[in-house]
């Protein structure tokens, strides 16, 4: 086995574990292929540590003497202190964890060695089928179609083998417009508002050239969507011409998000330098920008009557955050726990937002790659701004999308592997491994992931995008620096009122009932 | 002489949305009254603004659609109309300018304010916060501490209460040399007793120490309330402000305490800013978050430069020091300032606050404001402008206090019986003068004003709508001991208060309120809880009557088929009647058992 070789020294005596909000734990520290394990000398083996070689950031050494220390920040942003006895048993496993957590290929990533303790009720490889969402729509209209031009991801690779278009656009015409797409990302349906029968479309920048070449398939296709008589919007995200929203490139974004990591992780600052530092992060700019244009997406659809095109230049990142949060914005089934899973199947696994590329590392990394970008965690933080401001509307809580994002950057489960659909199929990861989704709708596992204020809210939702309305996602951020034990709390005894509410409701409606009945009765007898 | 309208009324004013970009408005009709600016508009919503709350009304230039008049409020309304004419927009801005700034406190709100209630429950009212038994509670007097009745005709300060809590082994002449030695002639007294830890919070103004005057009686003052601590043999001396503002005062002869001529004193400097300085500080917050498309860079860099949250955060560090002192250390705290009503009553209220749970409730948090804040002679009048005069005086230190209060209900969120709506509702009553409480400066001037003659107390109405203002998370095991609450105050930990800087836009608020559901929620239960008892008696005695079992767990699957019999006594005839009756009104509610909409 490969990894023996990387593995110099698979265990050390008196380590001692310095974990924020914690006190120190002396044990014993074993590497394995995929695991950093610690665990103490005490008999209940309360304090362990478990940590995915894979969710690994960087790692830093010191010395003092002849003690090792070696600093592991994560992936999930925690931070955690390792002290080793002796220098070169510290510097073995240094390089070690350093080699297992940079390995470069997929196929000797922990979900393909990973055997779930679970029964598997419902396979998540196939919970979310093109198939199935096309079931869907074609309930409510006929003017589309499944088509499986891409069968083979040589129209594009970054599609999936299936993809909904207009069905007066033949696949002749669709391998046309591809040549003319960045990437061969040809428009296709991203959403169908049924309010109105409006839609979204995505794509990636036309490549017009400097000679302004044009294509009659992709004016036909674009047309294909419009109503007659009806004008359409085109969102551009990033370069080309029809440039409406200005937004930043994701390694912006990952610059963005290490200066604010930084700014977190420093409680030393005073308020000037926390301010500052805040601001320079342009984090929250970020976030203002992509919920400005989703909101914009959302309003062309649903308050201008009219369709939208979203594109940025490859299609693969900012226009599908904008696609994604107009959605959550117009269509409640997105705010469902099934139907956001979708929704992250939808546009972010299958419309090929390369994961592996850039989730490869995170706040952390300081290789300073240009494909490595936060594009799915600041997605996710714009979703728990929109939760914020409309706390029961959602059937998940902050929970849930802290689980996305830590399954985002390293995970047991083989659905965030790979950069696309053709990438999976080569990978064979529906066989190989489990699907994330496989163990989220597990009952148990879903009832933590809840949220007890949820009242299904059939209408649209306008979050409001003014600065005094953003805030930090302290959950995330702040979540290794802090102590959160009095705001989970109180968390915990909002959730025991509403039970006891349900509770209470359910005995009151069932005394109710059983008088009702016997009044019903005692007119009878009455009358008789 | 400028004779306002007594009742003037405008047609066809615009009220803008002063964040819209789209410049939004509604059309309707504006009215002065006497006591309010009232706005209704075509779909019969009111906007009622208290003359008082008017912090300051401005005209703009004239614009085709009209002349522009912004009117600025002390609860942070901002109201933008745009008048028609420019005759009515002049009138009524010449109106607003003679109703909102008033001379004499006889024309304030609070003397015309009528309710309508008798004279014993407006007597009653007043009497409802009770100083002495309040010090009562933390165990004073007791064999170290006794109340003094030094100033019980104001003879030695004049803004402190008549009565006041001194260590006992301060003799009289100790207390008169103290206090003249003191700025304003605010001697140190007691202003919080922490029962087990016998340590003290005690408060002062600035001594008149100059570069090297000592005072006898002050040390001895100074000594008498170290040695009222059985337990220890140092106390500190806290002033709040910066060292440089502090070295500066003894160039007027004023200044702080030297340690070399105090006996175990431990001197420390904590660093809030003066009056002015959170003035114009509040003034650049409201600058920038009342900026129309506003930039989150803007608004981060404008939030940094006002100063608010360091200002904010330096308050309640300086609170956090002096608890610790006491929880940690035993050690008793003096606290002063310059003239030890502004940061002396923040950094005491907020200490207090810290270390006993009291506080933390309804009826405490009323106190504790009338202890530290009102008695002690916080210049309410002053600081709130509720009066036209100096501008210079007026300054957001009450307002800071709560921001303080709220940072903390955010920490804790089960450790306040109170809201953040209570918060805001006092916040509202300290500018609106419709009640006594707040009036006037310090005691001596209230009694003057006969204000228990003839105004309301504020704090009797707050309690009578208690059940807006509890909080539904309160955990009463939070405030059985007195444990310290010991706040992160890492800079991280404070943020912007839009619920009070933006209370009155919408726009800008989360649409759905978690909290108003779980206080719906909590009230609905105890609703529920009490229509249970009250089915399962019913359904007890129907179940006798009709010899038939109903269980709960059924959840009414079953039929009851309840078999009448055939003579029933008088007393089973009268208990069918009441089934019957209680019936009809469980069925009517039976109709509707949805949860209560957001």
């Amino acid at each position: 086995m490969e990894f023996a070789e990387l593995i110099k020294t698979p265990r050390a005596d008196n380590v001692v574990l310095h974990r924020p909000f914690y006190p120190a734990v002396e044990g014993t520290l074993c590497l394995t292929g995929h695991h950093l394990i610690l665990s103490s000398r005490r008999q209940d083996n309360a304090e362990e540590l478990w940590l995915l070689h894979s969710n690994i950031d960087s790692i830093e050494k010191r010395f003092v003497g002849s003690l090792g220390t070696i600093i592991i920040k994560c992936k999930d942003l925690r931070i955690i202190q390792l002290d080793i006895p002796g220098m070169e048993e510290c510097l073995n496993i240094a390089s070690s964890i350093e080699a297992l957590s940079t390995l470069d290929s997929v196929t000797l990533m922990y979900p393909f060695f990973y055997r779930p303790m679970f029964e598997v009720v419902e396979d998540g490889w196939h919970s979310f089928l093109p198939e199935r969402e096309f079931e869907l729509l074609s309930s409510v209209t006929n003017e589309w179609r499944l088509s499986y031009v891409n069968k083979e991801f040589s129209v594009c690779p970054s599609y999936p083998p299936a993809v909904t278009v207009p069905k007066s656009i033949d696949d002749e015409a669709l391998r046309r417009v591809a040549t003319f797409r960045h990437g061969g990302r040809f428009p296709v349906l991203s959403y169908y508002h049924k309010k109105n029968g409006m839609v979204m479309m995505r794509s990636s920048q036309p490549l017009t050239g400097t000679n302004g070449r044009r294509c009659k398939e992709d004016s036909a296709l674009i047309n294909a969507t419009l109503r007659a008589g009806k004008r359409g919007y085109i969102i551009d995200t990033g370069g080309g011409f029809e440039q409406e929203v200005q937004y930043p490139q994701y390694n912006i974004l990952q610059e963005s998000l290490i200066k604010l990591v930084e700014a977190c992780n420093d409680q030393s600052h005073n308020m000037d330098r926390w301010l500052s530092k805040l601001e320079a992060s342009n984090w929250l700019t970020h976030i203002k920008e992509i919920l400005t244009a989703a909101c914009l997406a959302a309003q062309c659809i649903d308050r201008e009557g009219a369709s939208v095109l979203v594109h940025g230049t490859e299609g693969t990142d900012s226009t599908l955050q904008i696609t994604s949060l107009a959605q959550i914005i117009l269509d409640p089934r997105c705010r469902t726990i099934r139907g956001f899973e979708a929704l992250v199947e939808r546009e972010w696994l299958q419309a090929g937002h390369p994961f592996q590329l850039r989730c490869a590392q995170s706040a952390y990394s300081n290789s300073k790659q240009k494909w490595e970008s936060p594009v799915f965690f600041l997605f996710l933080d714009c979703v728990w701004q929109i939760l914020r401001q409309f706390p029961c509307s959602f059937e998940f809580n902050e929970h849930f999308l802290i689980m996305l994002f830590e399954h985002a950057y390293a995970s047991q489960f083989g659905t965030f592997l790979g950069n696309n659909e053709s990438e999976r199929y080569k990978l064979k990861l529906s066989q190989k491994t489990m699907s994330l989704w496989s163990w989220v709708n597990q009952p148990e596992e879903l009832s933590k992931f809840k949220n007890p204020l949820f009242e299904a809210n059939s209408l649209v939702i306008w979050p409001s995008v003014a600065p005094q309305s953003l805030q930090l996602w302290e959950g995330v951020f702040l979540r290794w620096n802090r102590s959160s034990k009095f705001l989970d709390e109180a968390y915990e005894e909002m959730n025991n009122i509403i039970e006891y509410n349900k509770e209470l409701q359910a005995k009151v409606n069932a005394l109710r009932r059983q008088l009702a009945e016997l009044e019903t009765d005692d007119g009878m007898q009455e009358s008789s | 002489m400028f004779v306002f309208p007594s009742f003037l009324q405008v047609e066809q004013v615009k009220l803008i949305d002063r964040f819209s970009t789209s410049n939004k408005s509604l059309v309707g009709t504006l009215y002065l009254t006497a006591t309010h600016l009232l706005f209704i508009d075509s779909s019969q919503k009111e906007t009622w603004i208290l003359h008082h709350h008017i912090a300051a009304v401005e005209k703009l230039a004239l614009t085709t659609s009209g002349c522009p008049l912004v009117i600025q409020c002390k609860n942070f309304r901002v109201v933008h109309f745009i008048v028609p004419r420019e005759r009515d927009c002049h009138d009524i801005y010449n109106s607003l300018l003679q109703l909102s700034k008033l001379a004499s406190y006889d024309e304030l709100y609070a003397f015309s304010y009528n309710p309508k209630q008798n004279e014993s429950k407006r007597l009653q009212g007043w009497q409802l916060i009770d100083l002495a038994e309040e010090y009562k509670r933390m165990g004073v007097p007791n064999s170290n501490w006794q109340l003094s009745d030094a100033n019980r005709d104001y003879e030695i300060c004049d803004s402190y209460p008549r009565e006041l809590y001194v260590p006992r082994t301060a003799s009289k002449p100790v207390i008169v040399g103290s206090s003249k030695f003191r700025s304003k002639g605010r001697f140190p007294v007691l202003s919080y007793y922490h029962r087990d830890k016998e340590a003290a919070i005690c408060r002062c103004s600035q001594p008149l120490s100059g570069f090297s005057a000592r005072c006898l009686e002050d040390e001895n003052m100074l000594h008498a309330i170290s040695i009222a601590n059985p337990a220890h043999h140092y106390m500190y001396v806290m002033d709040t402000r910066p060292k440089l503002n502090a070295m500066a005062n003894r160039a007027a002869g004023k200044g702080y305490e030297n340690e070399d001529n105090y006996a175990n004193i431990r001197f420390q400097f904590v660093g809030i800013e003066n009056i002015h300085v959170m003035r114009s500080s509040l003034q650049k917050l409201l600058e920038v978050s009342g900026t129309k498309a506003l930039s989150v860079n803007s608004f981060l860099s404008g939030l940094e430069n006002s100063g608010w949250l360091r200002h904010i955060k330096a308050v309640l560090d300086a609170a956090v020091f002096l608890a610790k002192a006491i929880a940690v250390e035993n050690a008793t705290v003096l606290v002063h300032c310059s003239d030890g009503w502004d940061r002396t009553s923040q950094v005491c209220s907020l200490g207090s606050l810290l270390l006993d749970s009291h506080y933390r409730t309804i009826k405490g948090f009323m106190v504790l404001i009338e202890k530290d804040w009102i008695s002690f002679g916080h210049k309410f009048s002053d600081r709130c402008g509720q009066l036209d005069g100096d501008p210079k005086e007026i300054s957001p230190v009450f307002t800071q206090f709560l921001e303080c209060v709220w940072h903390l209900t955010e920490q804790f969120p089960q450790a306040f019986e109170y809201n953040e709506a209570f918060l805001l509702q006092i916040h509202e009553h300290v500018h609106s003068c419709q009640f006594g409480n707040f009036l006037g400066n310090c005691q001596k001037e209230r009694e003057e004003l006969k204000l228990k003659e003839k105004t309301y107390s504020l704090w009797p109405f707050l309690l009578d709508e208690q059940k807006k203002y509890l909080n539904p998370l309160y955990n009463r095991d939070f405030s059985q001991k007195l444990v310290l609450l010991e706040p992160n105050t890492a800079s991280f930990n404070f943020k912007f208060w839009r619920n009070m800087y933006h209370q009155f836009d919408r726009t800008m608020h989360p649409r759905q309120s978690v909290f108003n559901l779980i206080m719906a929620m909590s009230e609905q239960n105890k609703q529920l809880e009490k229509d249970f008892k009250e089915l399962e008696a019913v359904s007890n005695l129907t179940g006798r009557l009709g010899k038939k079992e109903c269980t709960l767990s059924h959840r009414g699957k079953i039929k009851c088929v309840p078999r009448l019999p055939f003579m029933l006594t008088f007393t089973e005839l009268r208990g069918f009647a009441w089934v019957s009756c209680c019936l009809q009104h469980f069925l009517s509610c039976f109709c509707c058992p949805g949860q209560e909409g957001n």
